[in-house]
């Protein structure tokens, strides 16, 4: 597909099977990271070993000015984003009767600021190609609530909102904006949840098992691709049927 | 730029950016009533019209834009500096 692709938060996890994933498909990658270098600088090795095309670029997602020179230099290395994954995303978790606001902040700042700057800020090059696709990556817990994610399913949640707006404002434009929507996957964020509650998750979804990051990035490729054109504003859940 | 300039590349935009009728448009043309360009579509003009002349528009200053007159006489304020 050739398309030039943004993965926020790629280095790792769910972000990193997407960005292979994009690769696979054809796209140029530019594999976000805030910390995690090396891991994020791997990805961006194994895409180009197998012959694509990939950059791994640092950037704090939930500072604006930090956005504005991603954008930058992605714009001077590849071009204008064409698609996005907003997937950079923390979680800070606690009953709500002992959550702090530093946690709720820090939740609310990278997992919903960064999705309406990295968002905004590719907006303009999509317009002026009339093209584009936004994919957020939002959460069952958004959907479903989870306790101990007050601020982690708020924050999933409102993007779903955002998301829908933006699908009505720029649909007659060529870009169409989506949520995938993960249940419990295999993941360093999922891991410390504990062996116990993971197993009682993957008995709970319908298939019995947990996702895999991959799963998760074959739903963000299909959005992603041409053929999901009249496809916007709406939320695919990929939870092996955790929440029917 | 000379004015006549700038308001020759302006209509050129208006035609190749947005898909106006060149035949519609003059100074006083409002750009939602009379040329029925929407809200996004005036958004996109002014990024075409930053990327064109090279100049930056605040959003505090584009909120009044209405009509074309108006918006040339912002390009022109803008590259007077």
């Amino acid at each position: 597909m050739n398309r030039i692709a943004l993965v926020t938060g790629g280095s790792r996890g769910i972000g990193r099977a997407i960005a292979l994933g994009l690769a696979a498909d054809g796209c140029r990658v530019v594999v976000n990271y805030a910390t995690s270098e090396d891991a994020a600088a791997a990805v961006a090795e194994e895409i180009r070993s197998g012959g694509g095309d990939a950059i791994a670029i640092q950037a704090d997602v939930s500072n604006e000015g930090a956005v504005s020179d991603l954008i930058g230099k992605i714009d001077a290395a590849m071009g204008p984003v064409e698609v996005l994954v907003n997937n950079a995303g923390v979680t800070r978790d606690g009953l709500l009767a002992r959550m702090r606001s530093d946690d709720w902040d820090r939740v609310m700042e990278v997992n919903l600021r960064s999705v309406f700057l990295c968002t905004k800020a590719v907006m303009r090059g999509m317009l002026k190609n009339r093209w584009g696709r936004i994919i957020s990556i939002g959460s069952v817990s958004g959907l479903a609530g989870n306790p101990g994610q007050a601020n982690y399913a708020a924050s999933k949640a409102a993007i779903i909102g955002f998301t829908k707006s933006v699908a009505k404002e720029v649909g007659g434009r060529g870009i169409t904006a989506n949520v995938v929507a993960p249940g419990f996957i295999e993941s360093d964020m999922t891991a410390s949840l504990g062996e116990a509650a993971l197993e009682a998750a993957a008995s709970a979804a319908s298939v019995g098992r947990l996702g895999r990051p991959e799963d998760v990035a074959a739903a963000v490729g299909y959005l992603a691709g041409e053929q999901a054109g009249f496809i916007t504003g709406q939320v695919i859940v990929v939870d092996g049927g955790l929440t029917i | 730029m000379e004015r006549a300039e700038i308001e020759a590349k302006f209509t050129q935009l208006l035609v190749s950016e947005l898909g106006l009728d060149e035949a519609k448009i003059n100074p006083e043309a409002r750009f939602e009533e009379d040329l029925e360009v929407d809200s996004l579509g005036v958004v996109e003009l002014l990024m075409a019209l930053e990327d064109e002349f090279d100049v930056t528009i605040p959003d505090e200053e584009a909120e009044n834009l209405a009509t074309v007159r108006q918006a040339v006489e912002l390009v022109v304020a803008k590259l007077a500096g």
